[in-house]
């Protein structure tokens, strides 16, 4: 199925069963523990052997020497495979990561070794025996040292975009601007402490090979783990049905995919393979820290005449920049506009995807700008983002917003959370304890179209299964594809049978970018419609006229069982969605507004989110229950980013130093009060047959920008250097008796 | 971790004499802490003494009104206990602030006392540590800073001591009772059990190879009002920043002892003498000497600020 003009009415728009609360239908199995992952796959992979990655311990330079005599003599080991002994496998699909082989070492805990034992235990003992000898070069890795060498970087999402995106003449019109801001404010390196490492089990057969992995896109990991191994993709099976979040990390495929095949081939037994969670945030890819200049220029009844931004990171070099000036092309209008990115080459883990890459932290500054800018106008922050909406592309002006309900979003959460109750006097609010202030920001993120397949087989017994390589990461696939075919096909959602995450099935478009439900339900439609049409076609209808419904095919009239239709045998169909150029006809994007409070302990700075709303406009909300779920989860990774979470550069060594869930501080339940949210109810006739868009990281977009937000109106304090620790309010707390 | 023996002590002397007898023989109790080190093989034991089982669990009163709390008592246990919360509540608080439910519910009184420290270097395995390596070299010196001790450190480590119950039972004046591979007992003051690094950081307390830490004792209470106040990056879950130990009398005398700043929990008698004169004068002179680097200065303000609030809080 082609989707190449806006959908009218179709039979989702019933609303019988997407659209409403239902439980997760994989629900029963987590909570009991049963839902199979990969690293736990023992029914499917008998007798396995255990393999312990070692990581470099430089950041550039070269393996000069592995002993291995004593680890392979160790009790229990199999096999010792290490890099020296291996050709450099080719990087994967959206990345530059060195994932084995050669002696080259690009970043530190890059992978050097693999020890496979017949225990856990053996294995991770065992690699203690390694003697590993490096030749070292200087690292760079301190982003603002690196500054004066980094080079323009163009956007690798959005490639149609100029490197240097000049819009009028920002600076004339900076300089005519009756109020301006320039302001620095910087982004740290984030890692995604998914609660499921990376983890494979592999197994080969015949030359063939299985592995059970943990993978938001089968078939990106398919693809590139194949070309690392060099053998065909069709001898390489992959299954991933249960993913415990992956937050981006899962997108590209890690050493631990490539390790296990190499020690399952190794040892001639399935192997398998985790990759240590300390080892996770240098080994593999990070959020790329940012420095970003961004400059205002307003009229004085708050217009805005002018922004610039630029931002500044550092990668592997061949690695990209993140995208953080994304959401300021499209979120506000301004005649008047400068957006460009530089890149400079650091020796750190790889820079990648993560969560609403390049808006969440684009919006973690631009958000706090906005704030700024609204004071030294004398405005509400909330009018003056309403002030700046634009319904059309800045860059474009005929190319309008499919759908932009922004400043509804703004406007209800305003209300919601009371906000007219706001000081906007800062530090003025509060007891002889406690600093209390309100934060707001906006949210933006594109809503990306991808192909999606889909298989659908219609049973005598009414049972309808569906197959596809779509994947779940906790975020609710099983239910909403089980949904939309009980929608589509007239059945209780009871009798319907989803299977994911194998690459034997139809490719879907997979889990990442908030692109996963839109497109994987709307593929599924598509083969659903090819069932219909089947069905009617063994019934005597015209498809285009039946309705399903409650298990009967009616026409006018006339009214069938579905189960006729199958009288003759099973009926299978299977179909993909395809996109035309909708999506550059039209700007289709989601929105969100955040609200915070915050409370700030006048005598030591600690700080306390005491209640955060969020207001989402995501086009058509496929489950309530669900998508709140995947939004109070992205505002509670806002909150961390706001206030603790940072990976930290030992600068003279050239890693992240708290590489660990210890050091690497995420919010606890004590941090995270109630969260609300509301959906804006805007099916967005652009996006797909189910007029639906991505829910999965609208939610964190500006998130963080609200918390400090609020945290400057309680303390008077602006911090434009993430994460908002307590040492950097100390000096500006007020005097205490 | 490295292969290594495991056996049930029989009895306290068999414990003792085990454990001094056999080259690389350490007890095991909750295992919170020992276990984690062994898996990175910072800690590497040959043979383990499991004592969970001893008879030194209990929590009993003592004739001068003091209170006697078994080596193996969990830290849950503690808390939970009736006479801690009542006459001893900065260290009921002190333990509820730190680790988490599971954790508490696992990890014993002795146990906690001797837990290791947690700065990212002792960790970094492959990086020189004077702890793990004696003699090797600090790689905190001039690295990530932030977490680590302000005062009382030396040029060979600025590891903090992370503990938050040692803080409140240092402001108690606890003390802790042990069983020697001799037989003899002997009682060290909980200001003597945890030492300062010197040129000798792996040196962490006095007590001799197979010495049994037994229990802890508290001497009488100390009436007065009971705070303890740690503040850190989350609201749960995470080591100190600076904590705060205070007990105070209403006549504005009292106690202090500062957790997250030093190799041990800080107290400094002749600073606490300055209470009545405010939290200035007592962070002032507690803090005489520090050597803080740029990223972990802040700790000293933020403990006198920590120390006000608790004052204002005392004295409302």
């Amino acid at each position: 199925m082609r989707f190449d003009t806006p959908a009218g009415q179709n039979p989702i728009d019933g609303q019988a069963i997407v659209g409403r609360p239902h439980r997760r239908v994989d629900g029963a199995l987590k909570v009991t523990g049963t839902a199979p992952y990969a690293y736990e796959r023992h029914d499917a992979a008998i007798d396995p052997t255990y393999g312990w990655i070692v990581g470099a311990t430089i950041a550039r330079g070269r393996v000069t020497r592995i002993d291995a005599a004593a680890a392979r003599a160790a009790p229990g080991v199999l096999a010792v495979l290490t890099t020296l002994e291996h050709d450099p496998a080719p990087p994967g699909f959206r990345t530059t990561l060195h994932l084995f082989g050669g002696a080259e070492v690009r970043h530190y805990h890059q992978s050097v070794a693999l020890v496979v034992a017949e225990t856990f235990e053996e294995a991770r003992s065992a690699a203690h025996l390694l003697r590993i000898d490096y030749e070292s070069e200087p690292v760079r890795c301190d982003l603002a040292a690196e500054a004066p060498r980094a080079e323009p970087a163009a956007d690798r999402d959005s490639p149609d975009y100029p490197v240097v995106d000049r819009i009028g003449d920002a600076e004339a019109a900076l300089a005519a601007a009756p109020v301006t801001l320039d302001e620095t404010y910087t982004t740290p390196d984030q890692t995604h402490a998914m609660m499921e490492p990376h983890a494979t089990t592999a197994a080969w057969r015949d030359g063939k090979l299985t592995i059970w992995t943990s993978a938001q896109v089968v078939s990106w990991h398919r693809n590139s783990l194949a070309q690392s191994l060099g053998i065909a993709k069709e001898d390489l099976r992959l299954n991933a049905p249960f993913i415990g979040g992956g937050f981006g990390s899962k997108l590209i495929m890690r050493s631990d995919a490539l390790l296990a095949a190499l020690g399952a081939r190794a040892v001639g037994r399935p192997c398998k393979v985790a990759l240590q969670r300390p080892l996770i945030a240098n080994n593999g890819t990070r959020r790329a820290g940012t420095i970003q200049r961004i400059r205002l220029g307003a009229t004085r009844d708050g217009r805005l005449a002018a922004v610039s931004h630029h931002s500044l990171n550092g990668n592997l070099a061949g690695a990209f920049a993140e995208a953080a000036i994304a959401p300021t092309r499209l979120l506000y209008g301004a005649s008047n506009r400068d957006l460009s990115m530089t890149l400079a080459t650091l020796d750190l883990a790889e820079g990648n995807d993560m969560r609403a890459p390049g808006e969440a932290p684009g919006l973690m500054a631009l958000e706090i700008a906005m704030d700024e800018m609204a004071e030294r106008l004398g405005l509400d922050p909330v009018a003056f983002r309403i002030w700046n909406d634009t319904q059309v592309d800045p860059r474009k002006p005929q190319r309008r917003f499919s759908e932009r309900h922004l400043v509804e979003c703004l406007e209800v959460g305003a209300e919601r959370f009371g906000w007219a109750r706001r000081n906007p006097v800062p530090a003025s609010v509060g007891d002889d304890r406690w600093l209390v202030g309100m934060g707001m920001a906006a949210g933006f993120r594109q809503n990306l179209l991808m192909p999606s397949g889909a298989r659908v087989r219609l049973e005598q017994d009414g049972r309808l299964s569906i197959e596809t390589d779509m994947t779940d990461i906790g975020t609710g696939s099983y239910t909403i594809l089980a949904q939309t075919a009980a929608e589509m096909m007239g059945l209780p959602i009871e009798a319907v049978t989803v299977r994911l995450g194998d690459s034997d099935y139809p490719e879907a478009a997979g889990s990442g970018g908030q692109f996963g439900a839109n497109n994987a339900t709307s593929g599924l439609y598509a083969a659903c419609t090819a069932l219909r049409t089947s069905v009617a076609a063994r019934l005597g209808f015209n498809a285009e006229d039946a309705a399903f419904a409650d298990g009967m095919v009616t026409v006018g009239s006339r009214s069938l069982p579905l189960l006729d239709a199958v009288k003759a045998g099973p009926l299978t169909a299977e179909d993909r969605i395809t996109y035309g150029d909708l999506d550059k006809e039209f700007v289709q994007a989601t929105f969100g507004a955040q609200f915070a409070e915050v409370a700030v302990n006048r005598f030591t700075g600690e700080m306390r989110l005491r209640r955060m709303l969020a207001v989402i406009d995501a086009g058509r909300v496929l489950n309530p229950l669900t998508a709140r779920s995947q939004v109070i989860g992205a505002m509670t990774m806002g909150v961390g980013s706001a206030l603790m979470e940072a990976l930290v550069v030992d600068t003279r060594h050239g890693f992240f130093i708290n590489h660990d869930l210890g050091g690497y501080e995420v919010p606890v339940h004590a941090d995270i009060p109630h969260l609300d949210v509301v959906f804006l109810d805007h099916p967005d006739p652009v996006s797909s047959p189910m007029k639906a868009k991505g829910i999965g990281e609208i939610g964190l977009c500006g998130a963080a920008a609200a918390v400090a937000n609020a945290v400057y109106n309680a303390t008077g304090i602006r911090v434009r250097d993430y994460p908002v620790t307590l040492d950097k309010l100390l000096d500006g707390l007020p005097r205490t008796a | 971790m490295q292969p290594f023996t495991y056996e049930r002590a029989a009895s306290i002397e068999a414990a003792v004499a085990t454990v001094a007898s056999r080259p690389g023989a350490r007890f095991i109790a909750g295992g919170t802490n020992l276990l984690d080190l062994m898996k990175v093989q910072i800690e590497t034991p040959a043979h383990l003494v499991d004592i969970r089982h001893l008879p030194l669990r209990a929590i009993e009163d003592l004739p001068d009104g003091g209170l006697r709390l078994g080596a193996l008592a969990t830290n849950t246990e503690v808390a939970a206990h009736l006479r801690v919360k009542r006459d001893y509540g900065i260290l009921a608080r002190a333990i509820m602030a730190g680790a988490t439910g599971q954790l508490r519910n696992k990890a014993t009184t002795a146990g906690n006392l001797l837990q290791r420290n947690r700065c990212p270097y002792f960790y970094e395995t492959n990086l020189p540590c004077n702890k793990r390596r004696p003699g090797s070299g600090c790689s905190a010196l001039g690295g990530v800073t932030r977490s680590l001790a302000v005062v009382g450190t030396s040029s060979h480590c600025i590891a903090s001591n992370p503990g938050d119950m040692a803080v409140a039972l240092r402001v108690l004046d606890a003390a802790v009772e042990t069983m020697r591979p001799d037989g003899s007992r002997r009682r060290i003051p909980i200001g003597d059990f945890h030492r300062l690094p010197g040129d000798r950081p792996e040196i962490e307390h006095p007590l001799e190879p197979g010495e049994l830490v037994t229990a802890v004792t508290l001497p009488r209470p100390l009436g007065g009002t009971h705070h303890y106040h740690k503040v850190r990056d989350r609201a749960s879950y995470a080591f100190a920043i600076v904590s705060i130990a205070v007990v105070l009398q209403e006549d504005g005398t009292g106690r202090v002892a500062f957790g997250g700043v030093a190799p041990r929990p800080w107290r400094v008698e002749e600073a606490e003498a300055l209470l009545p004169d405010g939290a200035a004068a007592v962070v002032g002179t507690a803090f005489q000497g520090a050597t803080p680097t740029p990223e972990n200065a802040f700790k000293i303000p933020l403990a006198e600020r920590t120390l006000k609030l608790v004052l204002s809080e005392g004295r409302a």
